[in-house]
């Protein structure tokens, strides 16, 4: 039998990221995953005869570069160039649509020119601050306890940034950085529908509101991504999500990493404080001297490890770890391309949003805190067969949307839930794309007790937890923990579930192999 | 005035629901809780000296304080330990939670039998110590000084297993001395003569059991009961009565802190601070700063804190040792500061007496590693005697001693001896 040096539980792409570079340090490396195909939720998965779409995360928008570069993603053909660049469609019921386009919304139409001056200005502040977070957002949380110098260097190199900014902007920083998205929009804007677009972007995938406390951190969160080099940009990857996850695979595959598919990991097997392998759930052991979780960490300590190997204090923290999701996606099999009002050819083929005003996003929050689901969504929608015809039947349309707010606990239970909350989806998008009920010939809705069973995330939530400020940073999964390693020696986590966070970025896989390679593991 | 008569019904329910809740809330006018057996010991409390006691009233002394020492030493004391805070665990896996929890060996504790054991927190530090009794394969009583249920229950996460306080239901009693066992021979317990020091059984007592163990805290021969609350006056007084022509005595805290300290048992809170009550970071512990580092085994699988413990040993960050301290003179040396080369200050004395058994002046002291460790010459404490309103200022000097302080065979004989 082969021995390996490191097993990485889960085939997501944070998986196939961690693993790529370890082997690529020579290391021989295993990736055990549960489900037939790797990806986790950034597959292409067949949803209907002929309709491919892709599986929860549907728009790439924060790939980390330094892993593109450490896995030569370029070469496994992930490229994009400026006109893969995709616009951001605000629509509107009632009149022309307003567009973001470029790398979020470099170039704005369909607003007053006042609008597009004040947004000229927003823009650039938000990217400005975003900059000041982004060193944060991609590499390791800093280590308070026992920092290294070249952590201390580079904090330093962030007070540096933020003096740069000088003083005025430095304090505007300050006081914007815990801010809710709507008083922030209203201080500089007027569109309902522009900021209507911002309100949703900063709360999509989490829990908040956008009059919630803290909810302008989502949209630093999204602008600290980038794409070919632009801040803000977004692309749809040709063939799905699932072809960003095959690059990866493939740099995996050539760095030498074996992958094992339809292999469920039941345990993680610890002696005297150490993880020393796995037990897979036919019974087989498998045994490394590294054990990289990319699956959720909760999961991770609750039932692969147990608590009867960690101290009480560190299961307290992993129980409290919030992770009940609050997005549903949604995707449909369509005879013929929908047609939205105010929309050009060009936006149709662009990340279209419903979400008519702060106002509207919030009222669609309101209900989910209480265990219902907003009557009328807010969402984003992608036509991704439009650019790729590879992805439907001739002539038939794909459609993606990601719908909020669907709580995960939902009062009335999902089973009695979803065919209501169906019909609340479908009636938002036909009052913006009229007849498009009639074109349905499939519709798959996940909620997220549909997610957390298909893609095993717990509470369904795509980031492993809530992002938000308590969750963050040095606090992310754990306080104490952040950086990767976890109390058990030869144990490591690498999912979404850490530091920085969801979105189909790769950091949590590259920085937690970096961290192993540090430590010699 | 129609108005009026409309709002009057509402104005009486409001009335009332206040009323109901003023009568629920009646606690607050008792200051300190009396334990089951108070109604006995306040018969008996002629110097009325009491304290709190984890929310109860708890004698410091009831008669005399020096006669309730030789109590303990030369007779038979009865000391209320019903305020100690007490757990029932029960439950397929509570060998397992507890296991985890404490630093001990649980696996080698067998039914019917105690040991002395502490817990720590993912850090190390101790939350505090106490005494686990076995009292089936699948049922334990843990018995603390500090309260820990919402510790005890998240540790329980992922074990099947209850945990219930039980302070308040169960009564506890600690029969202590040298006639301890022919009292508890003459109230009728038929083979009490078979506990050795650590073990524990169930007797008959008034229609229920009293479970019985050959434990304390004094050092001496002696017993600990436990009843249920409602059985627990009839307890008394059928050791009362058994024990009248052996000298048996009601005694208070103060006559069981100096026999503790005699002893060289460390108090959670007086000795060492305990972790959940450390405000300042450098209050807190770990078990081989406070004499606690022989319960640790490495060898016995994971448990709260090892990772942190094991790492501290292995860095040397164990900052501090907790030691016995014989001192110079006759005057305790209570709260005194321990100086190196009687200049630099090194550790605080935290418990001492002159101790009439040992004839020697004891205590108990926290020192600043290598002081008390490798470094063990040239100690002084500082002790000021207060003399008709004036302290003298009395530099001692201290050499580090072995606990205990006493070692009294009677403790442990077998059988107990029949004084």
């Amino acid at each position: 039998m082969t021995s390996f040096d490191a097993i990485v539980i889960g085939g997501g792409h944070n998986g196939l990221v961690a693993a790529a570079t370890l082997a690529k340090t020579g290391r021989k490396v295993l990736v055990l995953e549960a489900a037939k195909d790797v990806g986790g939720a950034a597959r292409t998965e067949e949803f209907a005869p002929g309709f491919r779409v892709s599986s929860v995360a549907h728009v790439l928008n924060r790939l980390h570069p330094e892993m593109v570069r450490t896995l030569e993603l370029e070469k496994h053909g992930l490229q994009f160039a400026r006109t893969d660049f995709l616009p951001s469609v605000a629509l509107s019921r009632d009149g022309p649509a307003l567009m973001l386009h470029g790398a979020y919304g470099e170039v704005l139409t369909g607003a007053s020119s006042s609008e597009q001056s004040a947004w000229k200005e927003l823009r650039a502040q938000l990217l400005r601050y975003a900059g000041i977070l982004k060193p944060f957002l991609s590499r390791r949380a800093p280590d308070l306890a026992g920092m290294s110098l070249l952590e201390t260097a580079s904090l330093g190199q962030t007070a540096l940034a933020l003096k740069k900014l000088g003083k005025e902007d430095m304090r505007d920083f300050l006081r914007v950085l815990l801010m809710n998205v709507a008083d922030l929009l209203d201080e500089q804007l007027e569109d309902d529908r522009l900021k209507g677009l911002l309100a949703f972007d900063a709360t999509l995938g989490s829990h908040l509101g956008p009059r919630s406390p803290t909810s302008l951190l989502g949209l630093y969160y999204r602008l600290a991504g980038e794409t070919g080099g632009a801040a803000g940009a977004q692309v749809l990857p040709r063939g799905g999500m699932g072809a960003v996850v095959a690059a990866i695979r493939a740099a995996a595959e050539k760095a030498g990493v074996t992958i094992r598919t339809s292999v469920a990991v039941a345990k993680i097997i610890v002696e005297k404080g150490r993880a020393v392998g796995v037990a897979l759930d036919t019974g087989e052991e498998l045994r490394a001297r590294t054990i990289v979780s990319a699956i959720n960490p909760a999961t991770t300590f609750r039932d692969l490890v147990g608590p009867r190997e960690i101290d009480t204090g560190f299961v307290r923290k992993v129980k409290n770890i919030r992770m009940k999701g609050d997005a549903a996606k949604l995707n449909l099999a369509l005879d013929r391309p929908p047609q939205f009002g105010g929309v050009d050819a060009a936006g149709q083929k662009g990340r279209l949003v419903i979400a008519p005003s702060p106002d509207h996003v919030e009222r669609a929050f309101n209900p989910s805190k209480y265990g219902e689901f907003s009557p009328e969504p807010v969402m984003e929608i992608t036509l991704p067969s439009l650019a790729d015809p590879s992805l439907a039947p001739d002539g038939a349309c794909v459609l993606s949307a990601v719908v909020q707010y669907a709580p995960y606990a939902l009062k009335e239970g999902w089973d009695a839930g979803k065919p209501k909350f169906l019909r609340a989806v479908m009636a938002q998008l036909e009052a913006y794309a009229p007849g498009i009920g009639k074109s349905v010939v499939h519709a798959e809705l996940l909620t997220p007790a549909d997610i957390e069973t298909r893609y095993r995330m717990p509470g369904g939530h795509w980031h492993h937890g809530e992002l938000q400020a308590d969750q963050m940073l040095i606090s992310r999964p754990v306080s104490g923990w952040s950086g990767y390693d976890t109390p058990l020696e030869g144990l490591f986590l690498a999912s979404a579930g850490s530091h920085p966070g969801g979105g189909v970025s790769g950091a949590p896989g590259l920085n937690a192999a970096r961290r192993i390679i540090a430590m010699k593991g | 005035m129609a108005q009026a008569t409309r709002k009057k019904p509402v104005a009486n329910t409001a009335n009332a629901a206040v009323s109901a809740r003023i009568v629920a809330q009646g606690h607050f006018r008792t200051l300190r809780l009396g334990t089951p057996f108070q109604p006995r010991l306040d018969a008996l409390a002629k110097t009325q000296d009491w304290y709190n006691w984890a929310g109860y009233r708890a004698p410091h002394s009831l008669w005399d304080e020096e006669l309730e020492y030789f109590a303990i030493r030369s007779q038979a004391a009865l000391f209320d330990i019903s305020p100690m805070t007490k757990y029932r665990i029960e439950g397929p896996d509570a060998e397992a939670l507890l296991n985890r929890v404490t630093l001990r060996d649980v696996t080698k504790l067998k039914p019917g039998r105690v040991h002395y054991t502490a817990w720590c927190d993912d850090e190390g530090f101790v939350l505090d110590d106490g005494t686990l009794f076995r009292l089936s394969p699948t049922r334990f009583r843990l018995c603390s000084q500090e309260r820990h249920l919402p510790w005890l229950l998240d540790s329980a996460i992922g074990f099947d297993v209850i945990v219930q306080e039980e302070t308040e239901a169960v009564a506890g009693l600690a029969l202590q001395g040298p006639t301890s066992f022919a009292v508890l021979r003459d109230a009728g317990f038929a083979g009490v003569e078979k506990l050795k020091v650590f073990d524990l059984a169930d007797f008959p007592h008034d229609g229920g059991t009293v479970s019985i163990s050959r434990t304390g805290f004094t050092g001496d021969l002696g017993y600990e009961l436990f009843v249920p609350a409602d059985k627990s006056l009839s307890l008394w007084d059928r050791l009362m009565t058994a024990g009248e022509l052996r000298g048996i005595r009601a005694i208070g805290y103060t006559a069981l802190n100096r026999a503790r300290l005699e002893a060289g048992l460390i108090v959670a809170n007086a000795d060492f601070t305990t972790a959940e009550h450390a405000i300042r970071a450098d209050r807190l512990r770990r078990p081989d700063e406070i004499g606690l580092g022989f319960m640790i085994d490495p060898e016995k699988g994971h448990f709260n804190g090892r990772r942190a413990i094991l790492e501290a040993r292995a860095k040397r960050k164990l900052r501090h040792v907790l030691v016995g301290l014989e001192i110079e003179g006759n005057i305790p040396a209570e709260h005194a500061i321990v100086y190196y080369k009687k200049s630099q200050e090194v550790g605080l004395v935290s418990a001492a007496m002159w101790s009439p058994m040992a004839k020697r002046n004891i205590a108990i002291a926290s020192l600043e590693r290598p002081y008390g460790d490798t470094l063990v010459e040239d100690l002084w404490v500082e002790i000021y005697a207060m003399r008709e309103l004036q302290y003298q200022k009395l530099m001692k000097r201290a050499k580090v001693v072995a606990r205990p302080f006493i070692k009294l065979d009677r403790r442990t004989a077998n059988p107990p001896a029949d004084f």
